[in-house]
């Protein structure tokens, strides 16, 4: 992660500025550090070639793994275990374990999912985040271009390719 | 500036910006608490305490405290474990099944509903707990922990232990939606303090931020959490009512051994929980002044899911006493006899007057669209839905078969008790929620009123 160091920030004001931003700094051969949004843009990943989120298969595999545990958990401990008669019925009947079933596949599909999220996208309580501009919580767009990846061009190219692209500020930002 | 639509009212009125938005949420946790808001607070305080003391008692003294006795075993307890169960449903369904509906106009409203979807389930998780009289036990009764006795497993079999997983993945499920909700508003808050160098508060709420930054492929996965949590919340909301209702349904209790209560009791839940998000929205939009968030449209709209649960629940009424008629069963038709005629009529016909014929009101405009209106029609609701539950479980048991063990319940000062104590806790953490959280979920918002996306649709009607 060395090379993160010295940026490029644009800034655009709405989410349409910041989507033809991003298609026209791409064309220019230009590459993206990442853009900051207050909410999200529908289209921005699109534009900036990420592939879906594989999240839902997380989701699918804890819902499945879930159901197992639930199923055989259930069957062992009334079927086999410590088999008891009640109300008649066989000892590991499935008809009265679904609704356990069906809560442990949802308990775990959920917290399996969300714990991938904050792994996958590296959120975590004690870190502070290298923010390239204050406002990009608040209202503004934020398009960070890492000038280490960018070593074919130089700073006042970048620069203009953003202000033609339709930032409305370009400022620099380094890191230690 | 905000581009209105030719087709639609505004969501947000006043010309809100993307930057008045963060300042309009933002503002209540940065400033210091109301003399109003104080004065709430220490009324939820006192509640909780007094409540305290009567669950001390409870818990030093044993379950004989309350006026439960031989024949009726379950009354206010079981009764306000499912009031506030039900009142919980209303926020899932307002995050989950209106976001699988792409129904915008739940954005200003979710982040409370939520807060009070998580505070009910804790208050109605108390209810059960405390009836076990040994809560410290609880874990061992319930849950399948090995133990000494074999170990002997707990009953799958019992719609009672499906209860326990029903509430305890509701309330995790639920808790963490609305967190993941909470940490790009957190972010706001975050920013906003470290450009007002508060350095503390810019320390907590990066905490609480999770460290978030908003940067694009994290808002993918984002929305991609969102949807699958909405996806998988609103077959468990379903889920959790209908199970409350299997404690009653799979008893051969008359009154309570009834194939419609998995249907009734969750347009029940859902109709209660909209009249509580009212009563609740309804005073925190003129404390926090947000009636440019929470609109009369937004209100009208609650009060039209009032109408249709309301009815629904009423159509529930009618064909449970057709049944008792129709199908002959002697014992069926005197539980139904005995709710409208017996010593308890006067609470089924409170529960009728304020379930079945208020919410009718509303489909007056003038009615629905009143603030005055429908913050005590809210009310009516809510005491209305607490005596179903009354109704539901007392006069089916206080006539038992024998006519010797006929009996009437009486609440003791306990059993009131440990109901203001949930109460208190309520509003009490509401309150809290509503002073430290944002209360409207400001991304959503700002994501509706941008100017932007709107400008296309307008362009590109479809």
């Amino acid at each position: 992660m060395d090379a993160d160091k010295n940026f490029l920030v644009g800034v655009f004001d709405d989410e349409d500025a910041v989507i033809s931003g991003v298609t026209a700094v791409r064309q220019s051969g230009v590459k993206i550090h990442e853009v900051y949004s207050p909410f999200p843009v529908h289209g921005l990943d699109e534009v900036l070639g990420y592939k879906r989120s594989r999240l839902p298969i997380a989701a699918f595999m804890f819902g499945i793994t879930g159901t197992s545990i639930a199923l055989v958990m259930q069957i062992w401990m009334l079927g086999y275990d410590w088999p008891m008669i009640i109300g008649g019925k066989n000892f590991a009947s499935l008809p009265p374990f679904i609704p356990v079933t069906f809560e442990l596949t949802v308990l775990l599909a959920s917290l399996g999912m969300v714990a991938t999220f904050l792994i996958a996208s590296d959120l975590k309580p004690y870190k502070w985040p290298r923010q390239f501009d204050i406002r990009s919580t608040e209202d503004k767009h934020v398009m960070a271009i890492d000038l280490a990846l960018n070593k074919s061009k130089n700073k006042d190219e970048i620069s203009s390719i953003l202000k033609a692209a339709g930032a409305s500020e370009v400022n620099e930002k380094s890191f230690d | 500036m905000q581009v209105t639509s030719v087709v639609r009212d505004p969501l947000v009125t006043g010309g809100k910006t993307v930057k008045d938005v963060s300042h309009d949420i933002s503002r209540q946790v940065e400033g210091k608490p109301t003399r109003l808001w104080w004065s709430a607070f220490a009324v939820a305080m006192a509640f909780l305490t007094f409540g305290l003391y009567c669950t001390l008692t409870l818990l030093w003294t044993g379950v004989g405290v309350w006026g439960l006795n031989k024949t009726v075993g379950w009354a206010w307890d079981i009764t306000n474990f499912v009031w506030w169960v039900g009142i919980g449903h209303a926020g899932t369904l307002i995050s989950a099944i209106l976001l699988l509906f792409r129904q915008r106009w739940r954005m200003s409203i979710n982040r409370a509903a939520e807060a009070m979807t998580i505070f009910a389930v804790i208050c109605a998780a108390t209810f059960p707990l405390m009836h076990m009289g040994r809560l410290w036990l609880g874990f061992y009764w319930t849950l399948p922990l090995p133990n000494t006795f074999g170990s002997l497993w707990p009953n799958f079999n019992s719609p009672l232990l499906w209860d326990v997983f029903a509430i305890s993945t509701y309330f995790t499920v639920s808790l963490v939606f609305w967190y993941i909700g909470l940490i790009p508003d957190f972010a706001v808050i975050r920013d906003r303090a470290v450009i007002h160098g508060n350095n503390i508060r810019a320390m907590i709420y990066n905490a609480l931020s999770f460290g978030w930054q908003g940067g694009a492929k994290t808002w993918m996965r984002y929305e991609s959490v969102a949807l699958i949590l909405a996806g998988l919340s609103t077959p468990l909301v379903l889920s959790v009512h209908t199970i409350v209702s299997m404690d009653f349904a799979t008893s051969v209790i008359p009154g309570w051994h009834t194939t419609i209560f998995p249907p009734y009791f969750v347009s029940g839940a859902i109709f209660s929980g909209f009249a509580m998000v009212l009563t609740l929205l309804l005073i925190t939009r003129i404390v926090f002044k947000l009636e440019d968030y929470i609109t009369i449209y937004h209100i009208e709209l609650m009060n039209i899911i009032i109408i249709v649960t309301g009815s629904i629940v009423g159509i529930a009424y009618i064909t449970e006493l057709f049944i008792s008629w129709y199908s002959g069963v002697e014992y069926e038709g005197y539980a139904f006899y005995n709710r409208i005629q017996g010593p308890y009529a006067w609470a089924y016909w409170s529960m009728m007057t304020c379930n079945v014929v208020s919410p009718q009101l509303f489909w007056i405009k003038k009615i629905r669209t009143s603030i005055a209106a429908t913050f005590i029609l809210s009310i009516v609701v809510n005491i209305g839905m607490w005596f179903e539950r009354f109704v539901i479980i007392v006069t089916s048991l206080h006539r038992d078969y024998i006519p010797s063990s006929w009996t009437m319940f009486h609440p003791t000062m306990y059993d009131i008790g440990q109901f203001l104590f949930t109460v208190g806790f309520f509003f009490g953490a509401f309150l809290l929620f509503a002073k430290f959280f944002p209360v409207i979920n400001m991304a959503e918002v700002k994501s509706i009123i941008s100017i932007g996306s709107e400008k296309k649709t307008d362009e590109t009607p479809h």
